[in-house]
């Protein structure tokens, strides 16, 4: 079963007939899925339905039963480009004690590379600052993570998750725990990162409305008790075009100017 | 007076300083991922360890450094079969740890070994060897941290987004519990098994009072552990107190002073 629409994209994510049981209990059987580029997919199941296993799978902390899941083609035991995915966690995983400034957290995003007791490059720092920009908040910088409301947490969740320009983010209930105008401008936020840039998205939610009002009524496809629902991203983009791209530092402006021609 | 200007104080001061870095950077981490406890769990099964290497021979340290390793994997492996139950593993390893211990001291008798001395501290009797190897420790900690500091920043601040990253989470997990264990059974001289998980956790502790950034807490826990260390040992010397107890009520007392000062800030702001 393929999702994607447009051929020209490539594979992003290919799930092959993977089943998980948990402790004798199957928790998913002979699922399988196919995220092309620049698809959004919504992933949508009650309580139990495995969605979070699934996404878990997929960033590979879980290991299937059986079946193979593979990631820009390759097999996710193989997979080493970890710096193309940007995850954003669900946010009541954080600690409101726990010592780090948003700066420290954008930064930690980065953590591929090695350095010696944090030092960062001027082009890190440089990085950090444009993700912050983006996101809108560059003026909470050095502020200690827990001291920002839940939404202003989530978008320093989402620039860490910018900082490496990913190909693909993936998103864990993103809004969990956060008022409905906050969630209103997150989701505008994606909903424009996805119409104008060259990235892929994940998004686990039980948030009915925006999936519905962005990636249709009726779900693309189901498996078990999974619900898929999708929107391309590609009317707006000639697919031979390469550089569909931007820089984080441009975003905010273009997202400023789209609002005020509404 | 003089006893400060004696080796074996001198020795103890030197020992005091490395493992004064070692310990409170080492504990940060655990305190900050919720593994306080792990330290004490260790320490136990070290003073177990030290116990058995004097009833077979002089070897205290070597089995010290065995027995809190082989603890360690223990709890991953405990912490595994009771997944949200995990303090359990650290109960059972620490009872089973003292259950050894008393059974080792029955054992030396003959040997006429004090206990007192693996529990609260020896420093009388450091030799260069047990100096050499807090250095080669201190060093090995320092380096391991120094490289790897934002690996550990993002395994303890968020162990899922550290695994998406493509940090080898289960390697970390094993390196901090091996340098824990390779710290303990440093500092068990200095400060004795029962009070060595202070010396891990009471830096953190003030440092979660203090920082604003994770840089500032890894700063701060040094400091407050080199003054603790440097003062009990010297209050210790002149007026002929046990080292350890002194260092951790040195500790204890910073941590009340910098709850009094910040109490008194927010108060007078």
């Amino acid at each position: 079963m393929s999702i994607g629409t447009a051929d020209c994209h490539r594979d992003v994510i290919t799930v092959d007939s993977v089943s998980f049981s948990y402790q004798q209990k199957n928790v998913l059987s002979n699922v399988s899925f196919n995220v092309k580029e620049r698809d959004f997919i919504g992933l949508i199941g009650t309580n139990g339905a495995g969605k979070t296993t699934m996404l878990r799978m997929i960033v590979g902390l879980l290991k299937p039963t059986s079946g193979e899941i593979r990631i820009f083609g390759e097999p996710i035991s193989q997979f080493k480009e970890w710096n193309r995915i940007g995850y954003v966690p669900q946010k009541n995983a954080l600690n409101p004690l726990f010592p780090a400034t948003v700066k420290e957290v954008v930064l930690s995003g980065l953590v591929g590379k090695r350095k010696w007791f944090g030092a960062h490059s001027r082009e890190d720092y440089n990085k950090c600052d444009d993700a912050l920009m983006a996101m809108g908040v560059e003026d909470l910088a050095d502020k200690r993570i827990g001291q920002l409301s839940g939404g202003q947490q989530q978008r320093v969740f989402l620039a860490r998750a910018l900082i490496n320009n990913p190909s693909l983010l993936i998103l864990d209930e993103p809004t969990v725990g956060i008022d409905h105008e906050t969630q209103e401008s997150f989701f505008h936020m994606i909903k424009h990162m996805h119409q104008h840039h060259n990235m892929t998205f994940l998004m686990v939610s039980h948030d009915m409305e925006m999936i519905k009002g962005y990636l249709g009524e009726q779900p693309a496809s189901t498996a078990g008790k999974l619900n898929f629902y999708i929107r391309h991203s590609h009317e707006t983009q000639d697919c031979v075009e390469q550089n569909l791209a931007h820089s984080l530092k441009h975003l905010r402006a273009q997202m400023a100017s789209a609002k005020e021609g509404k | 007076m003089d006893i400060i200007f004696s080796g074996f104080f001198q020795r103890a001061l030197l020992g005091g300083v490395m493992i004064g870095i070692t310990a409170p950077l080492i504990g940060i981490f655990l305190v900050l991922r919720r593994l306080s406890m792990i330290g004490d769990t260790l320490s136990h099964a070290a003073i177990a360890g030290v116990a058995l290497g004097f009833v077979i021979g002089d070897f205290p340290i070597i089995f010290g450094l065995l027995f809190s390793l082989l603890a360690s994997f223990a709890i991953e492996k405990l912490r595994k079969s009771y997944k949200s139950y995990a303090e359990l593993s650290l109960a059972i390893i620490m009872s089973g740890s003292i259950a050894l211990a008393s059974i080792f001291f029955t054992l030396g008798r003959d040997l006429s070994m004090d206990a007192n001395s693996f529990l609260f501290g020896f420093i009388y009797t450091l030799t260069a060897t047990d100096l050499w190897a807090m250095f080669a420790v201190t060093v090995a900690v320092l380096i391991i941290v120094g490289r790897h500091l934002h690996g550990l920043f993002l395994i303890t601040f968020d162990e899922e987004a550290a695994s998406v990253s493509g940090l080898p989470v289960s390697y970390y997990n094993v390196m901090i519990s091996v340098l824990t264990a390779l710290v303990i059974s440093i500092s068990i001289k200095i400060v004795g098994g029962l009070l060595v998980s202070a010396l891990l956790t009471i830096p953190a502790a003030c440092s979660l009072l203090l920082a604003r950034s994770f840089k500032q807490s890894i700063i701060t826990v040094v400091i407050v552990g080199e003054l603790a260390v440097i003062a009990g040992l010297l209050i210790a010397g002149v007026w002929n107190l046990a080292a350890g107890g002194t260092i951790v009520l040195v500790l204890i007392a910073m941590l009340l002073l910098i709850l009094l000062g910040r109490n008194i800030v927010s108060r007078v702001a």
